[in-house]
């Protein structure tokens, strides 16, 4: 019975005030529409970015000469070393075959093989390739300063700059997309509830003659609330409708033309609807909730 | 806890209201007959309201009031007067607690309004009946459903409110309007409205700030006759007007406030006398050049 009452009084000063609580309901369709769309490109910008720093490594190169067991030693000891997740061992012949793929008749002069055996080294974290690699050329704090871990290495392959341009590209990339993130969500709650404050500041002398009638603040609150609730969810309702049309009509079919683009990995299409629906209602209940809280001062 | 104290006393007289009310809507005579005998103001029980050297100065630094002491005993018709800015309004405002008084203390029903709790207060208030000079009514609701939420909000049963409303609607002569909204109401209308929204739940102390303020003298005389009505099922009414013409002819107890203290206070000497609200209109309505017609 209170919450069928409850229900009533929400639908009826939604009925009656339709302009303010349509309003709101815009504001919380299009905020959502714009979450809806940048969430997955910050995610696949993200995404792009770890793919690239995924490729930084060190590559070792052993003598010519270097025996099996020295490459096993060396595999030892370099996966002994700190901040390294795993190494890839690639044999002359098999660095002969790739390259020789790539430009045969420039292989087929050369008549021997005049590659080394090579290790791959990943860092367990892009941002800890120099230190491995400070650390394998012996410039490290590790091993004294006194040149490379191990006689039968070559050389240790110095893209520094390289590399240090991709991190530094790649973590602003990472920092942008998350400070525009955080603005975007604080600029969607603030705008969602000042509508809702409008909207509540235009009905604040009803609040008072229920006041002076002797209703209970939740008394009042919970009407209030509930209109928040249905305004929100069907903004964000609207919003997934929208963002699910223009998926299927439009993101669908050149995903399946265009295959050639490695589609990022970015949010399951049902958990953004879920964040979305749960978003819009929640910050419009609440917002109803805690603007009302002024006006029930009397 | 105060309140759970000031509850009891105040649930007896209403319930002794309701069989009154039972009883006056089982005869269906004249609106004269059916009223019940008028319940005699009581002195020695304790006041309805008692107000002890209260004083309420504003933030502002504005005195709305300045040591002012007074009682109303139970059953009483009491007018407030004074011109504006004398404190009127703060009385009414102490009386709901929507003010706190800074000096003094105030007793509703021989219960301090100081200790009433925050969170108290919409409990306190369902005990009061309170008109304004502006109705304040909830304009997004029809006149039924504004004085059913009166009911509502103090967990009244949908059956409870189909009993009560119609009652009192008619009891104000507003049955024929039950399905307008406010704003599609004459001022009177309004206001009849608002009476009856404060009297639906029966509340011992009806408070009433410049009832007729907004309206014209035939009106007024109806809106009086409708709290005289109330009064005279048991009701205390503290009425706040700027009216001197209706108090005078009225001849009720009239407080009079000025710079935010009491200056008079005077029953005239036709205030005990048993009075059906018939011959009150009749009287009301008489030129105020034979003030001892009846």
């Amino acid at each position: 019975m209170k919450l069928g009452f409850f229900l009533k009084e929400a639908l009826r000063s939604m009925r009656r005030s339709a302009a303010p609580s349509f309003a709101a309901l815009a504001t919380v369709l299009v905020t959502m529409l714009v979450l809806g769309v940048f969430i997955p490109i910050v995610q696949a910008t993200n995404g792009a970015a770890d793919s690239v720093r995924g490729r930084v490594e060190v590559d070792v190169y052993m003598n010519t000469n270097a025996t099996a067991a020295d490459d096993a030693r060396v595999r030892n000891e370099l996966l002994g070393l700190p901040h390294v997740r795993s190494v890839q061992f690639v044999s002359k012949q098999q660095a002969y075959q790739q390259q020789s793929a790539q430009n045969e008749q420039a292989y087929e002069l050369l008549g021997s093989n005049p590659l080394p055996d090579t290790f791959h080294v990943i860092p367990d974290n892009p941002a800890n390739v120099l230190a491995v690699h400070s650390e394998i050329s012996g410039s490290g704090s590790g091993s004294g300063g006194g040149g490379l871990i191990d006689s039968s290495i070559q050389t240790v392959s110095n893209k520094q700059s390289d590399t240090q341009k991709i991190l530094e590209v790649t973590n602003l990339v990472t920092i942008t997309a998350a400070v525009l993130t955080v603005l975007l969500a604080i600029a969607s709650i603030l705008l969602i509830a000042n509508t809702i404050r409008l909207s509540l500041y235009a009905r604040r002398r009803e609040v008072e003659v229920m006041k002076l009638v002797g209703a209970t603040d939740w008394f009042i609150r919970v009407p209030f609330m509930i209109e928040g609730v249905i305004v929100g969810a069907a903004g964000a309702l609207l919003a997934v409708a929208v963002l699910g049309a223009t998926k299927i009509a439009l993101l669908d079919p050149l995903a399946s033309n265009w295959t050639l683009i490695a589609a990022p990995r970015t949010i399951g299409f049902s958990v953004l609807v879920i964040v979305l629906l749960a978003a819009g209602t929640l910050v419009s209940a609440l917002g109803s909730g805690l603007s009302l809280r002024r006006f029930l001062r009397v | 806890m105060g309140l759970g104290r000031l509850a009891q006393p105040m649930a007896r007289t209403e319930s002794q209201h309701r069989t009154r009310r039972r009883r006056e809507s089982a005869a269906p005579a004249l609106p004269a007959a059916r009223e019940a005998r008028p319940v005699a103001a009581v002195p020695g029980a304790a006041p309805v309201i008692d107000f002890r050297g209260v004083s309420k100065r504003y933030p502002s630094g504005d005195i709305g009031l300045d040591q002012v002491t007074f009682s109303i005993d139970r059953g009483e018709f009491v007018f407030l007067v004074g011109s504006t800015g004398s404190g009127k309004s703060t009385v009414m405002r102490l009386l709901i607690k929507e003010l706190d008084p800074t000096g003094g203390t105030l007793r509703v029903a021989g219960h301090d309004l100081g200790q009433i709790k925050r969170n108290r207060i919409a409990y306190y208030r369902r005990n009061i009946g309170v008109v304004f000079q502006d109705f304040k009514l909830l304009p997004s609701r029809t006149v039924y459903d504004n004085v059913a939420y009166a009911l509502q909000v103090t967990g009244g049963t949908r059956r409870e409110i189909r009993d009560k409303v119609p009652d009192i609607l008619r009891l104000t002569g507003l049955s024929l309007k039950l399905h307008n909204y406010p704003d599609q109401l004459s001022g009177g209308e309004q206001q009849r409205v608002s009476i009856a929204r404060a009297f639906v739940n029966h509340p011992p102390l009806l408070l009433a700030d410049e009832p007729t303020g907004n309206l014209d003298p035939e009106t007024s005389v109806d809106i009086m006759r409708l709290l005289y009505r109330i009064n005279r099922t048991g009701t205390t009414v503290l009425v706040a007007t700027h009216d001197q013409a209706m108090v005078d002819k009225m001849r009720r107890r009239v407080l009079e406030l000025s710079e935010g203290r009491i200056v008079r206070d005077e029953a005239t000497g036709l205030y005990t006398r048993d009075e059906t609200t018939r011959e009150f209109a009749r009287r009301m309505r008489q030129p105020p050049t034979r003030p001892d017609g009846v």
